[in-house]
């Protein structure tokens, strides 16, 4: 199955796509490893103009001279980023689906499983209104809802197609908000990103309907390397949500993700995530290391952006989705569960970075750890000099299930300017036993009361997440806790 | 249709039901009185399954089912209810859905389909009228931030809410002002019925001035040392437990 590099390399140099030759190689799947061959490969591969190509170099050859992150409470093996393959692409869609009618009924199938909706007919017939960009390992399978969309002006798709499309779009935000060598695996994804989504909101516009991309990781040993572009021009609003499942496997996967987010003066991004990426089994083994750099800049005043995460999967999760606040009275907004069962390691939380005047951040942080899972909180409050009259509230509360778990609360503040006002709040509790009792004598199983006690505890972040969206967080939390007790 | 027979436990290992039987016949209110410590909380958690309280011998059977070898819920589900000395506050998760988590399991376990919305807030607002709670508490966390007296009345609206067989009161009527004391006592006269049959553990006769028994039990050091009418309650009120103790 293995594609001759060289050949690929000279075929693509040569521009000669063509699917009699590329079903001769059998799988469009790049071999393990990273040099700047296969980057090059993958700029070829998507046409990418010469930019492009240069940004992703630069990522590279800085890459190469930084190392991990070791700050985090966690703990894995070094990973070899030799052993992975950076671009993959299901064999039927070398050429890119025309219609719904010509994707792959067995990725159709795997869709539906998931619970997307995918036909356009059953997404009209049913109560959502989502627009559903799906993608499938590396390519875009289907976008659909596009043309409400650019009635509206709204653009909504793959990151590789605005590229093509609107280059002068990308070429002037992607990057802004995450530098290339921002961090070890923003540079590695800003080096070999392969899909992702891209969403452009113009002048005023309020986005007709909800925006979703589910990603899904399915190729063995492929990591995923998705980067989300969203920026909303002055006075637009659009709310994104963002879903994430992945199948068992017994070895370890990389996704080390970048989302980028731009809002102008008056404009507001509401950006939803429930991430139930596989977790591992009981004892650790296999599942998703979830590296992955969130970020939004409120660049103009008055602008606003509202982070929402319920994170159940991953063996792994580092991940703090931060909020610039240039803008004068701009606001950022974290509201955040996560739950860490089993051997799942989670240290995540958030950055609120208070640079404009009078700007208002929020943080709602919800842990919940049971089995042998181990959660910290990590959060960052920075208040620069000229940012007068900042405020933040942080309310960080940890759940405890069980005596085998943990977790940790790392605050950080930094202020620098003497106006600032900032207050903490932080618990730890614990599902007493005789909590459980209490349900139990009532007719609720203990499973219930659990999940019961848990909705509870999370429901001032549920409420902040879209109607459908809420309902399947609780789903996935009561699946996630099953086994937590007893 | 509760017969306990010889019926020995212990907690932390150490033994506190010392061969206590007590048969209790549909259409029966039994009144259970003793000192504090004799074990009264204990027989009715052994009753309820609590975890921890650990039967060394002896024979719990309900309607002919051998109690014992249920599940907590399970037992709540067959019509055993547990109104708790002390009830139990759990923050974040509201009566209300405590309570259709409550009914919806019931309707499950007899292989029925969840209540509807509307008929649920009816009933609740029905039954809400009898203790005199204000439905718009119940949308606030169980028993959270409640008073001692709402905590016993919040016990016996749940009870008039899932309708059990066979209703356990530990010292519902302890701490109650006479008013409070009234309303309890009337959410228990309303489920009284020739099919249901009522325990009341209690220190005190006045309860029992509202609420007949039929018969009188004094718990003490483990077992069931006096039986009798109404008239031994107030018996016991002149009297005091320490003749019994001594015996
Ligand atoms: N969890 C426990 N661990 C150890 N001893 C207990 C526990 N619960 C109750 N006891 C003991 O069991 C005895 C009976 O208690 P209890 O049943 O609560 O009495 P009552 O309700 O009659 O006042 C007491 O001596 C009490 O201290
Ligand atoms: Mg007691």
């Amino acid at each position: 199955m293995a594609a001759n590099l060289s050949d690929v390399r000279q075929l693509v140099r040569n521009q000669k796509y063509s699917a009699g030759f590329i079903t001769d190689i059998e799988a469009e799947k790049v071999p393990p490893g990273l040099s700047e061959d296969v980057i090059r490969l993958i700029s070829a591969k998507k046409l990418e103009p010469e930019w492009l190509l240069e940004f992703r170099l630069k990522a590279y050859r800085r890459w190469l001279t930084m190392t991990e992150p070791k700050w985090a409470h966690v703990q894995f093996p070094p990973i070899d980023y030799q052993s992975i393959s950076y671009y993959s692409q299901p064999k039927s869609h070398l050429d890119g689906p025309k219609s719904l009618d010509e994707v792959d009924p067995k990725l159709l199938e795997t869709y539906k499983k998931l619970g997307i909706p995918l036909k356009e007919q059953e997404m009209l017939a049913g109560v959502q209104n989502v627009a559903v960009d799906v993608v499938f390992d590396s390519v875009s399978v289907a976008t659909t809802f596009k043309k409400k969309l650019a009635e509206a002006g709204v653009i909504f798709c793959p990151l590789s197609e605005a590229v093509r499309e609107r280059p002068d779009l990308v070429q002037k935000y992607l990057g802004s908000v995450v530098p290339f060598a921002d961090n070890f695996y923003a540079a590695l994804n800003t080096a070999v990103f392969t899909e992702g989504s891209f969403v452009y909101i113009p002048k005023g516009v309020r986005c007709p309907m909800e925006l979703s991309t589910y990603f899904r990781i399915n190729e063995r040993n492929t990591g995923q390397f998705e980067r989300t572009l969203i920026i909303a021009e002055e006075g637009a609003y659009v709310s994104y949500l963002e879903g994430c499942t992945a199948p068992q496997r017994d070895e370890n996967q990389l996704h080390a993700a970048v989302v980028e987010l731009v809002a102008l003066d008056d404009a507001q991004i509401k950006y939803s995530t429930v991430q139930n990426w596989y977790p591992g089994d009981e004892e650790g083994r296999g599942g998703i290391y979830n590296f992955v750099t969130k970020r939004g800049d409120c660049r103009g005043a008055r602008s606003k952006i509202s982070w929402t995460q319920v994170e159940t999967g991953s063996a792994i999760t580092w991940k703090y989705p931060s909020c610039i606040l240039r803008g004068d009275d701009s606001v950022g907004e974290f509201y955040s569960v996560a739950l860490t069962n089993h051997r799942q390691q989670a240290d995540t939380g958030t950055k609120m970075i208070h640079v404009g005047k009078n700007t208002k951040s929020t943080i709602v942080s919800k842990g919940i750890s049971a089995g042998r899972g181990q959660q910290s909180y990590r959060g960052l409050v920075r208040v620069l000099e000229g940012a007068d009259n900042a405020r933040n509230y942080t309310q960080c509360d940890s759940l405890l299930i069980g005596d085998q778990c943990g977790a940790h609360t790392f605050p950080y503040t930094e202020v620098r300017n003497p106006s600032a006002r900032l207050e903490h709040e932080a618990t730890t509790s614990k599902i007493a036993e005789d909590q459980l009792y209490y349900c139990r004598a009532r007719g609720i199983s203990e499973e219930e009361a659990v999940s019961m006690i848990v909705n509870g505890f999370c429901k001032e972040v549920f409420k902040e997440l879209p109607m459908e969206f809420a309902v399947e967080a609780q789903k996935l939390l009561q699946v996630s806790l099953e086994g937590a007790v007893g | 249709m509760l017969n306990i027979k010889d019926l020995h436990a212990t907690v932390d290992g150490k033994e506190i039901l010392k061969g206590l039987s007590l048969t209790v016949n549909a259409g029966e209110v039994h009144a259970i009185m003793g000192p504090n410590g004799s074990g009264k909380s204990t027989l009715a958690h052994v009753l309820a399954g609590r975890e921890g309280y650990s039967v060394t011998a002896g024979s719990v059977s309900f309607d002919g089912k051998d109690l014992l070898t249920l599940e907590p819920e399970a037992r709540a589900c067959e019509g055993v209810f547990l109104g708790f000395q002390y009830p139990v506050e759990i923050p974040g998760v509201s009566n209300l859905t405590l309570l259709k988590a409550a009914i919806n399991a019931r309707r499950k376990y007899r292989g029925g389909t969840e209540i509807e919305a509307g008929d649920f807030l009816a009933w609740i607002r029905d039954r809400a009228k009898i203790v005199k709670i204000d439905p718009k508490m119940l949308s606030r966390g169980v028993n959270e931030g409640f008073s001692g007296g709402e905590k016993k009345r919040n016990e016996i609206l749940q009870m008039l809410i899932l309708e059990p067989r066979l209703m356990i009161l530990d010292e519902t009527d302890s701490g109650l002002d006479i008013d409070a004391l009234k309303v309890v006592s009337d959410g228990i006269n309303t489920l009284r019925s020739p099919e249901r049959a009522t325990v009341l553990v209690t220190h005190y006769q006045r309860l029992l001035d509202y609420v007949q028994p039929d018969f009188v039990h004094v718990l003490a050091r483990g077992r069931i040392v006096k039986s009798g009418g109404p008239e031994l309650a107030r018996e016991l009120e002149e009297k005091g437990y320490g003749w019994l103790e001594a015996a």
